[in-house]
């Protein structure tokens, strides 16, 4: 118990601190925000119910004020404006990718892990992103996804990045790889 | 760094926040069925009126928290633009800004404490199905705690990176980042443990520490 409460907080923590983190880029010269890595992250490591839950307990610090998204943005304002479906997608995202990595248990965690980043922290993350944006800017849903697909790219390179991540984290440190570990704090 | 209540002191600070949060959602939802372009300026500009009663500097806070919205303004008003039904797109423009804005203003008039208060209070329903609103507090208190901490590390771990080698550190910072804290979390377990633990316990009497 203490030990799941202490994970999921400083999993938390670390998604707030990987948006602090200044001038991340990564290839191609694409700036993004390694945040939705931290995501994918919480999925991969802490498995699908934790991962979750430090992905909630960050949405509540943004929403109560804390500048903890990339750019120091943060308050109900992020809420009520385009980005929203993102927001709404992280702990969905984070609960998907989890689910995968907990069940497919035959092949190498890095690919695992990656292909449950990608499911979860892409397609299922960029639907509700899709959807949140076609409502809050009245576009359709294709032309929603056209203002989007541009982030597609580095998003692919988090995922491969968070599979390589975790199965590294998995040699460093095999018991707190939640996901994969039959401890249950 | 943490916090975005705005330290420029105005009546709604005093106010209740599931007062804002009702206004706001009320407000929210005029705008939203509201399609006439003369309604959606009045609505932005008493919005933009309401962030300049505090004066300048709270009116500068609020306008920095807006910026992120400029390129979907941009996107939206050129779309307009090329489909010529600039009126519709002024209409979205504003209602996105207002709706930000009045959001803002709620989060710039609420300190944290109050904020703590309302999470409490809508946490109750949850409570009956199991959910121990005490973790999710004792969570938020770590996040808040710990963040400052982790970003602190990661700046640490840049500059050491930056000493050894002339590239930018990038995407190599995160695991020894995700491996700090990994091993934060187990220390503040123990710590936890050491405590009490988190079990409930309606004795009063602290559980003993468990060994593990």
């Amino acid at each position: 118990m203490e030990r799941s409460l202490a994970l999921i907080a400083l999993f938390a923590a670390l998604i707030a601190a990987l948006g602090l983190i200044p001038s991340f880029t990564l290839a191609f010269g694409v700036p993004v925000t390694a945040q939705t890595l931290g995501v994918m992250l919480c999925g991969t490591v802490l498995g699908a119910k934790r991962g979750t839950m430090a992905v909630l307990l960050f949405l509540v610090l943004v929403a109560i004020g804390l500048p903890f998204l990339a750019g120091g943005r943060g308050g109900l304002g992020v809420f009520a404006g385009p980005t929203v479906g993102f927001l709404v997608g992280w702990p969905v995202a984070a609960f998907v990718t989890g689910l995968i990595v907990e069940r497919w248990r035959g092949a190498n965690l890095a690919v695992v892990a990656t292909v449950a980043s990608i499911i979860g922290g892409i397609i299922i993350l960029y639907a509700f992103g899709i959807v949140g944006m076609s409502v809050i800017l009245e576009r359709t849903l294709l032309e929603a996804a056209g203002l989007v697909t541009a982030f597609i790219p580095g998003d692919v390179i988090k995922a491969v990045l968070a599979g390589l991540l975790t199965a590294a984290l998995f040699k460093a440190r095999p018991a707190s790889v939640l996901s994969r570990s039959s401890s249950d704090g | 760094m943490l916090c975005l209540t705005s330290p420029v002191e105005t009546p709604a600070h005093r106010w209740r926040p599931g007062i804002k949060f009702a206004l706001l959602c009320a407000a929210t939802f005029v705008l939203l069925a509201i399609d006439s372009l003369v309604f959606q300026v009045a609505a932005f500009f008493a919005c933009l009126l309401l962030f300049a009663l505090p004066g300048r500097t709270f009116f500068l806070a609020g306008m920095r928290a807006l910026k992120p919205l400029w390129p979907f303004v941009v996107i939206l008003i050129v779309w307009h633009g090329i489909t010529q039904d600039m009126a519709d797109g002024l209409a979205i423009v504003l209602r996105l800004m207002t709706a930000v804005g009045l959001a803002t203003l709620v989060t710039m008039t609420t300190r944290l404490s109050d904020m703590m208060d309302f999470v409490r209070w809508a946490l109750q329903p949850l409570a009956r199905f199991g959910l121990q609103t005490r973790l999710v507090e004792l969570g938020i208190a770590l996040v808040i705690r710990f963040t400052p901490a982790l970003a602190a590390q990661g700046r640490q771990l840049a500059q050491s990176w930056r000493a050894r080698a002339r590239q930018k550190p990038r995407w190599r910072l995160i695991l020894p980042l995700t491996v700090a804290a990994i091993d934060d979390a187990e220390q503040v377990a123990q710590a936890l443990r050491a405590r009490g633990g988190l079990m409930p316990h309606n004795s009063g009497v602290p559980t003993p520490a468990r060994t593990e």
